[in-house]
């Protein structure tokens, strides 16, 4: 007899009040039909939860960012079921994977073709610091060709790691100032890679 | 198996004398070493000798003995006789200042890419060859990266504590 598996144990009833997830809302001033807040709070709020992540997976960690995208961990859960694959559409580059020096180009075109504002997630050892390909043919960390927001450490990470460093995207997401993208500082980083 | 190794090398001994030597066996192939500018011959005796019939070019390679003064690069030809199905390979040796190599394009066209593969790992400079450029690293490398006068690491680094990595630094 096969061994009767069952998950969900402790089973729970359907309740539409908990299965829902809102986001809270940001601090404002609410009064009899009206609610007053912060631009930046607003567009922040709205942007964290709908985040269109550019996988750009070029070998093992790739794989782990598949589980990451697969049912079981889900990423969707996040607001980013949706996965484009034209920088142009998208808001959030995953670099997962050892980027060849011959790779780099590539990476910073799709970069450049990323529309403001967008944010950089590198995932695994090699996207982040060249790990264990000490050699060379391997670009030595991708943000010596283009900015980054997070890093992932882990050969590979886990999917737990990926949800975590994407939940940070969201966080960094949504604190971030309207205004950011205009800053002296930013364009200065911006200069720094030389794009612009 | 009809065509044996000793065979092979009678052949060529009938061929060319003593100007193939260093004959030697490994794991029951056949290798031997031939003068830099006589690659071609034996590859086209290779070829057309109705009994040998080494008509497929498995693999072109080179390798780097830094120790061996004058003879520093090696090009290795991986022949296989498809028929009596036999491998042998053979080397030809030159010297690293001036590493030329007649290009073997003309016999067969898989030596192509092979070759500018060599060249881009070793700087093996192919004469003749139509197209002799790099091929998989970035092309504006400047150095021949598997010869062993460069460090295989990347060298750009500077967060790296070699002495962490067993190389350099001292145990104190
Ligand atoms: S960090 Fe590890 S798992 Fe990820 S791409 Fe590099 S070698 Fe592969």
């Amino acid at each position: 007899m096969s061994r009767p598996v069952r998950f969900n144990i402790y089973q729970k009833e359907a309740d539409a009040k908990t299965a829902v997830s809102m986001t809270e809302a940001p601090e404002g001033y609410t009064g009899d039909g009206f609610f007053t807040t912060k631009l930046s709070d607003v567009v922040g709020l709205a942007r964290k939860n709908s985040i269109w992540p550019l996988p750009f997976a070029t070998s093992c960690c790739g794989i782990e960012f598949m589980a990451t995208m697969g049912s079981h961990y889900d990423l969707a859960r996040f607001g980013s079921e949706r996965v484009g694959f034209s920088p142009r559409q998208c808001d959030l580059l995953m670099v997962m994977g050892t980027i060849a020096k011959k790779m780099a180009p590539v990476l910073r075109q799709v970069y450049l073709q990323m529309a403001e504002p967008r944010w950089v997630l590198s995932m695994g050892a090699c996207a982040s610091s060249g790990g264990i390909f000490d050699t060379y043919s391997v670009l030595q960390g991708i943000d010596q060709i283009i900015p980054v927001d997070i890093y992932i450490p882990g050969c590979p990470p886990r999917p737990e790691a990926v949800l975590d460093g994407f939940m940070r995207i969201q966080e960094l997401v949504g604190q971030e100032s309207i205004r950011r993208r205009n800053s002296e500082q930013y364009k200065g980083l911006l200069e720094s890679y030389g794009i612009q | 198996m009809s065509l044996t190794n000793e065979r092979i090398k009678q052949r060529l001994q009938e061929k060319f004398g003593e100007a193939v030597s260093g004959f030697e066996e490994q794991y029951g192939m056949l290798s031997f070493e031939v003068p830099n500018e006589m690659n071609l011959k034996t590859l086209q005796f290779l070829y057309d000798d109705e009994e040998l019939k080494f008509r497929f070019l498995t693999d072109l390679c080179a390798v780097n003995y830094p120790e061996q003064e004058g003879r520093e690069l090696a090009v290795v030809y991986h022949l296989h006789n498809l028929t009596d199905n036999t491998r042998i390979r053979f080397k030809i040796f030159t010297d690293i200042k001036k590493p030329d190599v007649f290009t073997a394009v003309k016999l067969f066209s898989s030596a192509n890419w092979m070759e500018r593969e060599t060249y881009d790992f070793f700087g093996v400079n192919f004469v003749g060859h139509p197209n002799l450029k790099r091929i998989l690293n970035v092309d504006e490398m400047d150095y021949f990266p598997l010869r062993k006068e460069y460090p295989l690491e990347e060298r750009t680094r500077t967060d790296k504590d070699d002495a962490m990595f067993g190389r350099g630094g001292t145990m104190n």
